[in-house]
């Protein structure tokens, strides 16, 4: 059973008074422990369709399973325990959260909400979650303003990772870091996967990295699927004519190597 | 080729909360005249910092040590120059106009070894801003007849094409303004000036009545890049004008970049944090770390040998389309 089953999604918006189609038609699935990546250009639906997965946004037709679940359908406490095992990582995640708010308030809230640890277990809990984003315990008392761009991701997963839910939403969740801190933050990612068996809808416009991380892509234009497959054989030889502009306007970097 | 600028034992240095940050440390290099030169780093690095000193834009307040000394002979063309009060309100100098009107610029101007080199040195005060992302805040230096002008001698083209355009103006107007001004055109002249330059950025002529928020993000920056080669500049400065964009938008600037270069005969830096993406542009690629330039070199000698450990470590961090998949590497699988 996959954890995420998107069918005939659609949502629609208006345009200078015009309505136009943002999401047009879109079925997906993602199986647990798998990466699934959304490419695409500019407008071409992709954080919309992450919103509507997060019930951010309510769409016009189409339906959501999550964990065999009518997602759409649930609502209250239900809804509720659902979300939890739903997460989601953006480009500057922690931006709404006041820069002098530390660290472990960013991760107690979570904790908290959901109910995961009490009052008096969450410094351990808050220390477990840093250590296993790769940060250092004593990172629980800065604050998040003190930190470095690569240190917020982390503290973003840990945050994403802190209800173990069972899919991330990541949109654009590496395109402002540092290509050396992306690697890292890449592999803990695929660390995070392997250990816990999360699934990744993994959102970015660049597909080196989609290449690197996804099992899976879906490639749209103007809301819809224009092709979709195994990431590398998309990648290597694009069928549509988004995909092969995509590929074409990648830059590369050709080196000798040994 | 001859050098078109030489930037010697540049330092600068802001103030931020009270510390003080050292952003460039004794950047040494020479642009060559005609050159597509690359600056390359990491957020932090200073590229933008060295950017905006060579185009005389640093925030009010950095302290700046060293010297840009620009061969006088390629601005020896005798124009009229404009005082910084009624230049347009545009790309690169809007925003700091007004805040430069109200009292005396506190210039100081070191003399270059180089006699009758045109010298800039920028201003010693406070620092109010991020170096990153817009004109705003920016400080202007007086124009002698000599000093390059901003906006005439160079081009600045900014990651945001929003923060040098003008929300309430139709964009034909923004460009014919810089046109006007540093051309010393009547408006019926510059008006077709930017009627020429829209269509040599390729955009209709419809958008000479566009308001820019009725433009893409790649449309805006079309337009940012018309009005920052109006005046014919000799240099034309690109920090991270293609970042915001998407791939394919991406690519389609940066061969109109490589097309505007090569048709004026400008010379062109461009900065960015991407190798890769420097690397399909440039001639000579510069490599920027904490502030200190750690490797220049030929594009191709940047990119297959490398001398620098840094450099190195930066190409192999590229997630190229032949790069092998980290999810291999970790032999992970759904
Ligand atoms: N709240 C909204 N109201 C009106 N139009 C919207 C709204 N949100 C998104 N859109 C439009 O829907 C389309 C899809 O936008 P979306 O943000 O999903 O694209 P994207 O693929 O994420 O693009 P990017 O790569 O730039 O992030 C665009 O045309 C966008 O302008
Ligand atoms: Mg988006």
């Amino acid at each position: 059973m996959s954890v995420l089953a998107v069918s005939n999604l659609a949502k629609r918006y208006r345009r200078g008074g015009e309505p136009f189609a943002a999401v047009d038609d879109v079925s997906f699935e993602i199986e647990q422990a798998e990466t699934l990546a959304l490419a695409g250009p500019s407008g071409s639906g992709k954080s919309t369709i992450a919103r509507l997965v997060l019930r951010l946004i309510g769409p016009d037709a189409g339906r959501i399973d999550f964990e065999g679940h009518d997602f759409l359908a649930l609502s209250g406490a239900a809804l509720r325990a659902r979300r939890a095992r739903l997460q989601m990582v953006f480009q500057d995640p922690l931006a709404a959260f006041n820069p002098r708010a530390t660290v472990a308030r960013v991760l107690d809230d979570p904790l908290r909400m959901h109910n995961i640890a009490s009052r008096t277990e969450r410094p351990r809990h808050i220390a477990a979650l840093l250590q296993r984003v790769g940060l250092d315990a004593g990172l629980a008392a800065r604050a998040i303003h003190e930190i470095s761009g690569g240190q917020r991701q982390r503290v973003a997963i840990a945050r994403a990772i802190a209800t173990r839910p069972s899919l991330i939403v990541l949109d654009e969740a590496v395109s402002a870091l540092d290509v050396s801190v992306r690697g890292q933050i890449l592999e803990l990612l695929l660390d995070l996967q392997r250990q816990e068996r999360i699934a990744y809808l993994f959102i970015s416009h660049d597909l080196g990295v989609i290449r690197a991380i996804a099992h899976r892509v879906v490639i749209l234009d103007a809301g819809r699927v224009a092709e979709s497959g195994d990431a590398r054989t998309v990648i290597a030889n694009p069928q549509s004519a988004i995909g092969k502009a995509l590929v074409a306007a990648t830059p590369r970097l050709i080196r000798n190597r040994p | 080729m001859t050098a078109l600028l030489s930037i010697r034992d540049l330092s600068v240095r802001y103030r931020r909360d009270g510390v003080e940050v050292q952003a460039l440390k004794g950047i040494g290099l020479g642009v060559l005249a005609g050159e597509r030169l690359a600056i390359i780093g990491e957020s932090g690095s200073g590229k933008s910092t060295l950017a905006l000193a060579v185009a005389g834009l640093l925030a009010r307040g950095a302290r700046i040590d060293g010297t840009i000394d620009w061969q006088a002979s390629q601005f020896q063309t005798p124009r009229s120059v404009t005082p910084p009060s009624v230049l347009p309100d545009i790309s690169p100098a809007r925003g700091e106009i007004g805040s430069s009107v109200g009292g005396p610029p506190s210039a100081t101007w070191e003399i270059g070894e180089s006699g009758d080199d045109g010298l800039i040195s920028p201003l010693a005060g406070e620092m109010s801003g991020r170096t990153e992302g817009g004109a705003k805040d920016r400080q202007r230096l007086p124009p002698t007849n000599n000093t390059p002008v901003s906006g005439r001698d160079i081009g600045f083209v900014f990651q945001d094409p929003s923060s040098s355009l003008d929300p309430v103006m139709p964009v034909g107007k923004q460009i014919a303004e810089v046109a006007r001004t540093h051309l010393d055109l009547n408006w019926q002249a510059a008006n077709a000036k930017s009627k020429t330059l829209l269509d040599r950025v390729r955009l209709p002529e419809a958008t000479l009545h566009a308001y820019p928020h009725q433009l893409s993000g790649g449309q805006k920056q079309r337009v940012a890049i018309a009005a920052a080669i109006a005046a014919g500049p000799r240099l034309l400065i690109a920090d991270e004008a293609t970042s915001a964009l998407d791939t394919i938008v991406q690519a389609e600037i940066v061969s109109l970049i490589r097309r505007l270069v090569a048709e004026d005969g400008m010379t062109l830096l461009f900065i960015s944090h991407d190798i890769a993406l420097a690397a399909t542009l440039a001639d000579r690629i510069a490599v920027l770390r904490h502030g200190e330039l750690i490797e220049l070199g030929e594009t191709r000698q940047i990119v297959e040998a490398p001398r620098h450990a840094y450099t190195r470590a930066l190409l192999d961090a590229h997630l190229g389309l032949d790069a092998k998949p980290l999810l291999d590497r970790q032999g992970a699988s759904a």
